[in-house]
């Protein structure tokens, strides 16, 4: 058993030598297993008001077997890091269900169970860690949803900053080594779980790393919100994060000038974890695992990624071949970046020195 | 001074305490009209945009929260950083809670104490904002050079050691206050303040300095000349020490040079307080500018504002003129019975005397350029009108064209000139930008039921894309003739491979000045021009033909060539080792250090207008033209350096090298064991006279095997990946004639760019010509030692090779630069190539390459032939569909 010192020390470790694996897709795999109302609810929610099907987070204390497995089979596969199933582990997502009051447990409960198989799975040489799965929430603290108000907000930047705190909360304590903000659409939104993160490690005094993954909606190259690439870095920047990229949307094709546009600015590692391809006309993926392992592998030749991994549609044979793929190919070298004052609206800023 | 900083220029106008109008929009909450405050601010070309909301009589975090919400609504508005200004933090942090992007908190102070201030410079880190620093303090806001220096070297420490703030993201704000009051304690406040600066800069070199420029003219409240003329002194001297960042309207300062020179003596007395009496004798002539509202315009025969509002119309056509066209255009309006006749009318008439005297050679490109910014802008301003009535149905034209650049090309200046040219006589033009797959240019030309297909390239890939576009479009039944243009095609090329391929008409247009005459002779008689037609088609026949039988010009075997390669002379050149091996990132060119590297004869072949600068402005024919361009060309290049629009990127790397045949090798290190990858170089084929070598660039490699330890360079540098945004910019505001030089400029930026940097090469970096001082004629004319081949280019013509260029310099993570799957370069203005440092490397074309040289390359390379000679199809000495005789 390894200190979380210890463990951080050999993540950035484990992270100089090689290109380091994320897992897959989660609710690709929990929607594969076909449970009904009642194996959501298990026996703890069994009398809920709500229904509860579709609560993928809630897995997590009424079938924490089934969660396991998946964690299992994705490590077995190869992953080096495994994301949490805590996606909609927010008291903002979670009120969709009524379930602010167990948002502790799915985030702790979550953690333990990543923690348990990381733990099971590392040997000395090969550590395996543990990404406590920060999403989105399903509202934008920059957008109106209401388009005759655009002045309008659905949620604050307070609320979410209180959401985000109380899940961060319960991720390290059920022992995630790393807090994965991911699949940011807009930027605020990831602001404010910075914020909340920020705040958690001055009280704690606990340095925890932070991976950053935005998300680029569609094929314009930009967020939801409507940053470029390079805009959304600057604006997260302060965040000294361990590692920045950008996952979900897109398939790798389209998702590889993103990632480059902010390999070539960004001073830290860079992430990428792709959906399998662009969803059918069915809303599936048919990319197979060698597809996307190639374009993996492309980008890792041409020193682009540090972590490289999946998203929706991904499955233990997509990581199995995204792992062996990248075996033994040199990470990217994040640049040294001259200092420089780098502000950020829509569109990024540098001042000329 | 290559050096000077760069200006930050921060928009001011959406502040309530600096603009009284602004105010009014915000207390009467009509937050729309505000909102057009914002938008006119950064298309005026703020960069960051100040925003204020500190008024006694105002919710103030409510109005925050609510202007902030709505400029994240506006894309146009929210593209720039947001200045979050205010006095009181709670509101300061209602704005920090709003916004997306990095923006700058304005201000923090240590005037309630240390630990407020880093209670609140920590706020910023969480929420990731740079902090402007007022030098105040406990004991109030800093005066004296000394104090200022005292607070902000506090308030450093603080933010750097404390916070963990980045030095780079600390602006310090050394107060500006106002002078010549009166007061003679306030006589030094400028100096202050500008010394301030200088010492700042000096001891914390990464942080900006700023400062509310206005405040120095207060005194002078209601006399704006002498307010215009102190700003810009006073900004001259404290840009020159070291201030990178204001509030300023740029419409409230003057050009330095161009201030009265009595009355620029005066203010530089009182701002440098030169002397005692300065106050008194700028007040002496103060007078004299009193209620005069600007400078006087320069004297400008405006008689033709008297002349009935056609002719003013088509004065303004002819010119270019756009400061009167809304209103004249409105006049004329006023007059007809639908707004659809003054386009129809006077419009089209101004726009038909432009034809004429374009094609009589009395008008040249740019000048129909600007005259077809002012049609645009007309009709812009006519469209809701037309609209309004319902009545639009299809405006009459000449014809419908649609143009592309092909598909894997981002090269499209020239096809914007001809889509100009074309509008301006009255053709509706489709145009569907660069990089456009053949699908989309028919069913674009199927829906829009286009008369004409109009496609554009660049790279000589692009050719092969334009014989599948005229392929597809046989496949497809396509009975419309298609254009050729771009500065790789060619009536031969266009003969031979794109018009067997299409058989409904395929004209090769040279240049713009043709498009139009090539047009209407295509849809004459009924839209068949079937004369025009035939002629072209036997002209091409006869280009086939003549090739075809022309085809005896003898090459000589691969191996002869290579028998008779150049004897190049290893004795008399040691190669110099670099001082450094790999790639490595050039960040530190800025575009000032370019601007005296610009090569102008191509930029003004771009433009159409032929002969060498400086001498072509003098030309009897096209003189007039080409110094109103350059005129244009030098004040938007201004723009560009002053408010740094583009950000030049470069990478430069430099590796072992040995000839091997005709390839290079190039090794990982200097062991010279390992190979990293190869040149693959081509050879000519042509019979030499006696004496005359058959030409390769490896040849002036030393040989792998010969012991001499020779290295090779790489390049691949940009003049910045804004340009394509920025022209975007011109273009929807109606002002393609902006757009179109915007990229002129930035293709002759980048050439500068490789210029400057091989310059650097040759006397640092390789080091080889360490005491190379040429004047930049001598540059142009490349007497200097040492090449820099591009591939694509004679010396090497394959495109291909960029591939491994860009990947042993990792050009796309250093710079941003990429390649199509045509191998063109992304940004468009971008320059890449090899660097040979042998005295005796020297251009030369490889010209037509022979099937036996095609077939040893594509096994070199690893691929088949077929793709070979697709990439090598413009330098091909064969036809590949024939038999291969010598096979047979």
């Amino acid at each position: 058993m390894q200190t979380p010192e210890e463990r951080i020390a050999a993540l950035c470790a484990a992270a100089k030598t090689r290109v380091l694996v994320l897992d897959g897709a989660m609710g690709t795999m929990i929607q594969n297993l076909k449970l009904d109302e009642a194996a959501f609810r298990g026996d703890r929610f069994k009398d809920w008001d709500w229904d509860l099907q579709g609560d993928n987070d809630l897995l997590n204390v009424t079938q924490p077997a089934a969660i396991r497995k998946i964690h299992d089979a994705y490590l077995e596969a190869g992953a080096d890091i495994l994301k949490t199933n805590t996606f909609n582990g927010t008291a903002i997502a979670q009120a969709d269900y009524g379930m602010q009051a167990a948002v502790g447990d799915i985030n702790r409960m979550g953690a333990e169970l990543a923690r348990a198989a990381a733990d099971a799975a590392s040997t000395p040489d090969r550590p395996r860690f543990v990404a406590g799965a920060i999403g989105p929430t399903n509202r934008t603290a920059s957008i109106s949803p209401d388009v005759n108000d655009p002045g309008f907000r659905n949620v604050s930047f307070d609320e979410l900053v209180v959401a985000y705190r109380e899940q961060a909360t319960a991720l390290l304590e059920g022992g995630a080594d790393i807090f994965l903000v991911e699949t940011v659409f807009d930027t605020l939104n990831a602001k404010a779980a910075i914020f909340a993160l920020m705040a958690l490690a001055e009280e704690t005094g606990r340095t925890v790393p932070i991976m950053i993954s935005g998300t680029i909606t569609d094929l314009s190259g930009r967020t939801l919100s409507g940053q470029t690439p390079e805009a959304f870095w600057h604006s997260i920047m302060h965040a000294r994060p361990f590692s920045v990229g950008f996952n979900c949307a897109l398939g790798a094709a389209q998702l590889r000038p993103h990632v480059a546009a902010i390999a070539r600015v960004a001073d830290v590692r860079v992430s990428a974890h792709p959906n399998a391809g662009l969803p059918n006309d069915l809303g599936g993926y048919d990319e197979t695992p060698d597809e996307t392992a190639a374009h993996l592998a492309e980008w890792t030749d041409s020193g682009l990624v540090n972590i490289v991994g999946g998203c929706c549609g991904t499955t233990p044979d997509h990581i199995r071949a995204i792992a062996q793929a990248v075996k033994g190919k040199r990470p990217r070298t994040p640049p040294g970046l001259p200092r420089r004052l780098r502000l950020s609206g829509l569109e990024p800023f540098v001042a000329v020195a | 001074m290559s050096n000077q900083p760069r200006f930050i220029n921060v928009g001011e106008r959406t502040n309530v305490t600096g603009s009284a109008r602004f105010r009014k929009l915000i207390m009467a909450g009509d937050y729309d009209a505000a909102l057009a405050v914002a938008l006119e601010q950064v298309q005026n070309g703020a960069q960051v945009l100040d925003v204020n909301m500190d008024e006694g009589l105002l919710e103030s975090e409510a109005a925050m929260k609510t202007f902030l919400n709505l400029i994240a609504a506006e894309p146009d508005i929210a593209a720039v950083p947001i200045m979050i200004d205010s006095s009181k933090w709670s509101i300061i942090e209602t704005g920090l809670k709003c916004v997306q992007g990095k923006s700058i908190v304005n201000s923090i102070s240590m005037k309630e104490g240390e630990a407020a201030f880093l209670q609140q410079a920590r706020l910023c880190r969480r929420y990731g904002a740079a902090v402007v620093v007022m030098a105040f303090d406990e004991d109030g806001q800093a005066d004296t050079v000394e104090r200022k220096l005292e607070i902000c070297r506090r308030a450093y420490r603080l933010l750097t050691e404390t916070v963990g703030m980045p030095p780079e993201d600390i602006i310090f704000d050394p107060n500006i206050f106002a002078i010549a009051t009166g007061i003679p304690e306030h006589d030094g406040y400028g100096v202050a303040f500008i010394e301030a600066t200088r010492q700042i800069k000096q001891e914390m070199p990464d942080v900006h300095v700023s400062g509310g420029v206005s405040n120095v003219s207060f005194s002078f409240r209601g006399n704006e000349i002498v307010r215009r003329a102190m700003h810009s002194v006073f900004l001259f001297h404290a840009i020159q020490a070291g201030m990178d960042m204001g509030i300023v309207n740029a419409g409230q300062l003057d050009v330095y040079d161009d201030i009265d020179p009595e009355l620029r003596e005066r203010v530089e007395d009182v701002v440098l307080n030169r002397r005692a009496d300065g106050t008194e004798r700028l007040l002496e002539i103060a007078e004299r500018y009193r209620g005069e509202k600007g400078r006087a315009a320069a004297k400008e025969d405006l008689t033709w504002r008297e002349r009935p509002v056609e002719q003013r119309l088509e004065h303004a056509l002819v010119r270019g003129i756009t400061t009167f066209v809304e209103a004249d255009t409105e006049e004329a309006r006023a007059k007809s019975v639908r707004p659809l006749d003054v386009i129809e009318g006077p419009l089209m008439a101004g726009m038909n005397v432009v034809g004429d005297l374009f094609g009589a050679g009395k008008m040249f490109l740019p000048q129909v350029v600007k005259s077809a910014r002012v049609m645009k802008q007309a009709v812009a301003y006519l469209t809701p009108y037309i609209e309004a009535e319902k009545q639009a149905g299809d405006q009459s034209n000449a014809g419908v064209i649609v143009m592309a650049t092909v598909k894997g090309d981002v090269h499209d200046i020239g096809k914007n000139i001809v889509g100009v040219v074309l509008q301006c006589n009255n053709y509706k033009v489709i145009d569907l930008g660069v990089m456009v797959p053949t699908e989309k240019i028919l069913e674009t030309a199927k829906r829009e039921q286009a008369d004409i297909i109009g496609l554009s390239g660049l790279i000589t890939p692009s050719l092969d894309e334009m014989v599948n576009v005229a392929s597809e479009m046989r496949r497809q039944k396509f009975a419309l003739p298609l254009l050729i243009g771009g500065a790789t095609t060619s009536k031969a090329h266009t003969a031979l491979r794109i018009e067997p391929a299409y058989d409904q008409g395929v004209v090769h247009v040279l240049d713009a000045s043709r498009a139009v005459g090539v047009c209407s002779a295509l849809l004459s008689d009924g839209g068949r021009g079937a004369e025009f037609r035939q002629t072209i088609a036997s002209e091409y026949a006869d280009i086939r033909t003549a090739r075809a039988g022309g085809r005896k010009v003898a090459r000589v075997p691969i191996e002869v060539a290579r028998a008779n390669s150049r004897a190049v002379d290893w004795t008399a050149y040691t190669p110099k080792r670099p001082t450094f091996l790999g790639p490595r990132t050039v960040d530190d060119i800025t575009l000032a250090d370019l601007v005296d590297r610009i090569d102008w004869t191509p930029f003004f072949r771009t433009w159409e207008l032929h002969g060498t600068y400086p001498r072509i402005l003098e030309d009897a024919k096209v003189g007039e033209a080409a110094r109103s361009l350059f005129t244009d060309a030098k004040a938007l290049l201004q723009r560009m350096v002053d408010e740094a629009w583009l950000t030049p990127r470069g990478v430069a790397g430099f590796w072992p090298a040995g000839r091997v045949g005709d390839d290079i090798a190039l090794y990982t290190d200097d062991d010279r064991e390992t190979v990293l990858t190869h040149i693959r170089c081509l050879r000519q084929q042509v019979p030499k006279r006696e004496g005359q070598p058959n030409d390769c660039l490896a040849d002036f490699v030393a040989a792998a095997d010969s012991g001499i330890p020779d290295y090779v360079g790489a390049f691949a540098v940009t003049s910045g990946a804004e340009t394509d945004a920025i022209a975007r910019r011109f273009e929807e505001a109606n002002d393609d004639y902006n757009a179109i030089l915007t990229k002129a400029l930035a293709d002759r930026l980048a050439e500068a760019f490789a210029e400057r940097l091989h310059e650097r090469v040759r006397t640092t970096h390789w080091g080889y010509a360490p005491d190379e001082a040429l004047p930049n004629e001598d540059l142009i004319r490349e007497r200097f030692q040492g090449i820099r081949p591009a591939p694509g280019y004679p010396a090497c013509p394959d495109h291909s090779e960029k591939t491994g260029l860009f990947r042993l310099l990792e050009a796309e993570a250093r710079t941003g630069m990429a390649l199509t799957e045509s191998f063109a370069m992304t940004p468009g203005a971008s320059v890449s190539g090899w660097y040979f440092a042998h005295p005796e490397a020297r251009f030369f074309g490889v010209s037509r390459v022979e099937r036996d040289q095609a077939a040893d390359y594509a096994a070199r390379k690893g691929v088949d032939l077929e793709t070979v000679e697709r990439w090598l199809s413009p330098v091909l000495g064969y036809d590949p569909s024939a038999p291969d005789q010598q096979a047979a």
